[in-house]
């Protein structure tokens, strides 16, 4: 198991390399330097602000430094943000962004699977409709179109719910973000769940378990839904991208302070450090989440832990 | 057989409900992107002063009300429908040509090649591509075309790994023996009969990439990253709405319900069209 974990280990820091060092690339070798602006700068200060950000330097030796600085967990100064390093506002936003996303993920799982597992134990019938109707919605509806919406009802309607906005420790401000980014991952694990359980239910061991006289409870519980949620930990990576992703409008839409809109707003801005550093982050995160699905591959199903 | 092939999975296609009235909402709101701005009097970029975000009513032709300039949203959704279409058609077939290309190389040449081939979109694969399209749209600028052009090399690896599954296995026909033994060269043997051969599976795929491919070009354009003003995409239209919400939530409205119809019918369609490959694809 630990050979396994090793091995897949070794398979993502060459990865993580090489994102770090496309990245770079790209944004050295993009057209116009960070400090055009609408009025161009006198050359002196260019100079100045080049040197003061080390971009006077040779490449490689640029590339060596954001290296080593990354290394140690710095991302560098922000352009935009003046004062601000792109670490400071990673760490001011992380929380929120974290917080919004790992609630997302549980409930998206969690109500994923039931929801699943019901469809699937009454195929064909009124229940499996409905749910699957719901969750071809759920999938294609973007989360910019659900959360307008659940203000307007929600907040602007009926007066329930705080429509935008936040405030440290306030639940209430972060109920319909919620929502609007569980769903879309939601549908997706109900759908995937119900398919896989259907064709689960139909393999011999379940036969020989039925005919053991268990009840139909203890069949899926305990013999049916291990085999069945090996696609579901197959989805857990594009679960949290969806989620990642879904959070820079969701941020956006209601103004919560998390990193999704400061890669927004850097993106919008050009401030190049800033979206560097995202990007980053997001593929570590991105990359850790491949791991973890990993293991709960060789968890889930033994026979991966021997393969190769 | 290949008339039993099609003929059997169209069969299957219609008789299916949900994708026969998918397929008739999606003909109709193609046809309404089409034609739809000229069956209104108003121009899209008009700005009508006796009617600022005046709600929807048949009295003053604003059949869907208007936006804060005075602008007509009947016009503005429809207009911005076509944009998103174009992109999600131009997108796609980008995706698509990338996808096939790649897949049926890795898999019809195989060995070394096909394991390197393989190994960089396992590495793409792990990448957030979504991210980097953002990072792109920094670099390089707000470009429509490189718009394009990042959409659909987002899409392309699940398909190229699909393609050169298939590819792997047409290598051991015996056709492509006859065409190696009548001397055809690799990229000959490649465009004239690995290609056609996988083309079921990529219909199936190219249908469900163009609505992922418009909700991405949305995405985009509702974070201010793609389409930009005065041109309008259902996304740009659904920010603007999304701003102006609780004093005039048909602004919203109309693009998001468009987007939102759109999506869910090419979603459904796609599904049925490849429950209806499926049970005669296993050959």
């Amino acid at each position: 198991m630990l050979r396994y974990f090793l091995k897949r280990l070794g398979g993502a820091i060459p990865t993580l390399f090489i994102i770090v060092t496309l990245s770079f690339l790209l944004v050295r070798i993009a057209p116009g330097g960070p400090f055009d602006e609408e009025k161009s700068l006198p050359p002196e200060i260019l100079a100045n602000l080049e040197r003061a950000y080390g971009l006077d330097q040779p490449l490689w030796v640029q590339y060596a430094s954001y290296l080593r600085s990354l290394l140690h967990g710095d991302f560098g100064p922000s352009f935009r943000y003046k004062d601000f390093t792109v670490t400071e506002l990673i760490r001011q936003g992380l929380p929120v962004t974290a917080e919004i996303g790992a609630a997302a993920l549980v409930l998206a799982l969690g109500f994923g699977i039931l929801i699943g597992v019901i469809a699937a134990l009454r195929q064909h019938r009124a229940a499996d409709r409905a749910a699957m109707t719901l969750a071809v919605a759920g999938i294609a509806v973007p989360s910019f179109v659900v959360l307008p919406l659940l203000g307007l009802v929600f907040g602007i309607y009926v007066h329930w719910l705080p429509v935008a906005g936040w405030e440290p420790g306030s639940i209430r401000h972060l109920i319909l973000p919620v929502i609007a980014l569980t769903l879309p991952p939601l549908a997706y694990v109900a759908r995937l769940t119900r398919g896989s359980l259907i064709e689960v239910l139909q393999r011999p061991f379940i036969r020989t378990a039925f005919s053991k006289g268990l009840p139909l409870r203890t069949v899926v519980v305990r013999h049916a839904l291990r085999p069945a949620l090996l696609p579901v930990a197959g989805y857990l990576a594009p679960a949290v991208a969806s989620i990642m992703t879904g959070s820079l409008v969701v941020e956006s839409i209601a103004g919560l302070p998390g990193i999704g809109r400061y890669l927004v707003q850097g993106a919008l801005n050009r401030d190049y450090t800033l979206v560097l550093g995202m990007v980053i982050l997001y593929s570590v995160v991105l990359i850790g989440m491949g791991l973890v699905v990993d293991l709960l591959y060789a968890w889930l199903d033994p026979r991966v832990r021997f393969e190769r | 057989m290949t008339d039993t092939f099609w003929g059997a999975a169209r069969r299957r296609l219609l008789a299916n409900p949900g994708a026969r009235l998918s397929l008739g909402i999606i003909v109709a709101l193609v046809a309404l992107a089409v034609i739809g701005p000229w069956l209104n009097p108003n121009g899209a970029e008009t700005l009508d002063w006796s009617h600022v975000a005046t709600d929807p009513s048949m009295a003053h032709a604003h059949w869907f009300g208007t936006d804060r300039l005075g602008r007509d949203l009947f016009v503005r959704t429809l207009r911005g429908a076509r944009v998103s279409m174009i992109v999600g058609l131009v997108a796609s077939a980008v995706s698509v040509s990338l996808g096939l290309i790649y897949g049926a190389v890795a898999g019809y040449v195989g060995g070394r090649t096909d394991d390197v081939m393989m190994r960089i979109i396992e590495i793409l694969g792990g990448l957030p591509l979504i991210f980097f399209v953002i990072f792109l749209t920094v670099v390089f600028g707000r470009n429509e075309y490189l718009l394009f052009v990042s959409i659909g090399a987002v899409g392309w690896l699940t398909l190229a790994r699909i393609v050169r599954g298939q590819a792997l296995s047409i290598r051991r026909q015996e056709y492509i023996e006859a065409a190696i033994a009548s001397g055809a060269g690799t990229a000959r043997i490649i465009y004239k009969h690995v290609l056609p051969n996988v083309i079921g599976p990529v219909i199936v795929y190219a249908t469900l990439a163009v609505p992922q491919i418009i909700l991405l070009e949305s995405f985009l354009s509702f974070l201010g990253l793609g389409i930009r003003e005065p041109r309008a995409s259902l996304g740009t239209l659904i920010a603007a709405g999304a701003g102006e919400m609780e004093a005039a939530p048909w602004i919203l409205i109309a693009p998001g319900v468009f987007l939102t119809l759109l999506l869910m019918c090419l979603n459904i369609f796609g599904d049925g069209l490849r429950d209806a490959f499926d049970a005669g694809g296993r050959r």
